[in-house]
């Protein structure tokens, strides 16, 4: 477990955070620019002082304001990869590999090994390179690599996809979910895209403004009024985490949430494995009756939380599905008064299956 | 081609500009470091003093250089009693001269390489286990090569042509100091010396301008090196 308790106050800007991340996992740090989550990861990583607080990794405690102890940064062994990658640009790619794994103490334990960092991210040919001779996505995998070889307790990876344009993305994203499943070192992750996060992470650490307002699970946070704040209505959805219960021979497959079946497309799934979909709130419609003779997959049998106004003409109406799982459909509030949606009705929640969002987790559900 | 006088006056020239880049180099890497990456009280007033040799008249530098460094000079009279070093009218002393002339440029060059580099690159070397000393050698030192390369350049052209503080410090011995520009003052001073007194204008001329080449050369090298 990792456990953050930090106060910095910078000019105008005061950061007061509090959170704990699981070890092994991925936990995001999601917030908008300037929310403070870099200036969180240069605190944890011991590059910033803090004001006070407290840095817990495992039982070992990295900083404490109470009994002045602080731990150099070199001395603890958390990995860094930042937006900007950071190559030193004297060193070709194996030198770079190389910089962080020569400084690794004797008695240190050795669990990353170098050949297994290069097939992994994929660095064979690029070995005898110049950092500037490689390209935004290539100079991230091997500042990654770089960190991993340091052989660290924790990884901290500071929007390591931002300065990348979207096709960039999407050739990085792959290697960081091998990375998640293939070592069991913790990661938080830092980033303003949500959808990153829905593909990386299990928990999410919601900032906003410097303060932490949200720390759980992925399924919890995806419904925070702060979070649907920062990812605006159309991209508003309940995140599902479920497993897979089985794939039919057209690819189609089945996710079991609690008792609560959908119906998901998605390449790759193997049954029993964790899958984590976004289900985006604009997605789902809401009936009184159970329907018929539609194209829609993914009947649910649904009971009303709460119905909330939106943006706009809209309410926000939080569904329980299979007791215990929440999605959310955003409807006009004239079909809500329609419908005489209210706390406790039974409905039914119709979601297709061709909009739902998925990613494979290798790991499978604990 | 050359007569024994030339050669000898050029590679005295050649020795003396050397050393004295050797003198400079350390210091001059370390002022540049205090002057950008520290702040201490009285930071100015030292970022003043470095800068002397530029506004002095060379004769200054050299007779405040014999009075500190001279046989019975407060620094000169304990490295003549504890180790017999003598640097006034000697060529080391020469070098010195050289290197207190030409150290605010050096400083000034290393100094601006300092303030480029990305101490970003510092803290990620931390992150990877460096100690203090340990990224000065592995990170700063590489990415401030090319402002100490340009440094040890001027260092160099400055110390072959250095005639004020070495001729009042070490004075004008041949073999000894008499470097080219020492010599080339004495051929005009000498009847008859005008012939000579050309060629070694000549000899300085080529020197300089194959200084500059190299320079160019070698700092291409290790910007390439670094991929800008």
């Amino acid at each position: 477990m990792l456990r953050v308790e930090l106060r910095k106050r910078r000019g105008a800007f005061a950061l007061d955070a509090t959170f704990a991340a699981p070890t092994p996992g991925v936990t995001a740090l999601f917030g908008r620019s300037g929310c403070g989550k870099s200036t969180l990861i240069s605190l944890i990583a011991g590059l910033l002082a803090p004001d006070a607080g407290r840095v817990v990794l495992e039982e070992d405690v990295l900083y404490d304001s109470d009994r002045s102890l602080s731990v150099d940064a070199r001395h603890r062994r958390i990995g860094v990869v930042f937006q900007d990658a950071r190559l030193f640009p004297h060193l070709r790619v194996r030198g770079n590999l190389d910089y962080g794994a020569r400084r690794v103490a004797r008695e240190t334990p050795r669990p990353v090994a170098f050949d297994d960092v290069v097939s992994l991210l994929g660095l064979g040919e690029l070995l005898e390179r110049r950092p500037h001779e490689l390209s935004g996505g290539e100079k991230q995998r091997v500042a990654l690599g770089r960190a991993l070889l340091s052989q660290p307790r924790l990884l901290l990876l500071d929007e390591p996809l931002a300065s990348l344009d979207l096709a960039r993305r999407e050739d990085v994203l792959p290697y960081l979910e091998r990375l998640r499943d293939a070592f069991a070192i913790p990661i938080v992750y830092v980033s303003h895209q949500f959808d990153e996060v829905l593909r990386l992470a299990t928990r999410v650490v919601l900032l906003e403004g410097g303060r932490t307002v949200a720390d759980g699970d992925i399924a919890t946070v995806s419904r925070h009024p702060q979070l649907r704040a920062i990812v605006g209505p159309d991209s508003v959805g309940a995140v599902l985490a479920g497993h897979v219960e089985s794939v039919d021979t057209t690819g189609l497959v089945v996710l079991r949430v609690g008792d609560a079946e959908l119906h998901v497309e998605l390449d790759g799934a193997v049954v029993n494995q964790r899958i984590q979909i976004q289900v985006l709130a604009r997605d789902v419609i809401v009936a009184t009756v159970r329907p018929s003779g539609l194209s829609v997959r993914n009947v649910v049998a649904a009971r009303v939380i709460s119905v909330t106004p939106d943006t706009g003409r809209a309410v926000l109406v939080e569904l329980d599905i299979g007791r215990t799982a929440t999605v959310l459909a955003r409807i006009t509030s004239r079909a809500s008064v329609e419908l005489g949606l209210t706390a406790d009705k039974q409905v039914w929640a119709l979601i297709k299956a061709a909009s739902l969002r998925g990613h494979v987790f290798t790991v499978p559900a604990r | 081609m050359l007569s024994p006088a030339e050669s000898e006056a050029l590679w005295l020239s050649l020795s003396v500009a050397a050393r004295g880049v050797v003198f400079n180099l350390p210091f001059a890497i370390l002022v540049a470091w205090l002057l950008t990456r520290t702040r201490f009280a009285g930071r100015t007033l030292f970022d003043a003093f470095v800068h002397l040799p530029l506004v002095l008249p060379p004769v200054v530098i050299g007779y405040l250089l014999l009075v500190l460094f001279g046989v019975r000079g407060p620094i000169g009279g304990w490295l003549h009693e504890n180790f017999g070093i003598q640097l006034a009218f000697t060529s080391t002393g020469a070098a010195l001269a050289t290197a207190v002339m030409s150290f605010p440029l050096v400083v000034r060059s290393i100094r601006i390489s300092l303030e480029n580099v990305d101490r970003g690159l510092e803290e990620a070397a931390r992150t990877l286990g460096a100690g203090p000393l340990d990224r000065f050698f592995s990170v700063t030192l590489p990415l401030i090569a090319p402002g100490i390369l340009a440094g040890a350049v001027t260092a160099f052209a400055a110390g072959l042509g250095e005639f004020g503080a070495v001729i009042t410090f070490a004075a004008n011995i041949p073999g000894e100091t008499r470097t080219l520009p020492l010599a080339l003052y004495t051929a005009l001073q000498t009847p008859d010396g005008d012939t000579l007194a050309a060629r070694l204008a000549v000899i300085s001329l080529s020197l300089g301008l194959a200084g500059l080449l190299v320079s160019e050369f070698l700092s291409r090298a290790l910007r390439r090196r670094l991929g800008r």
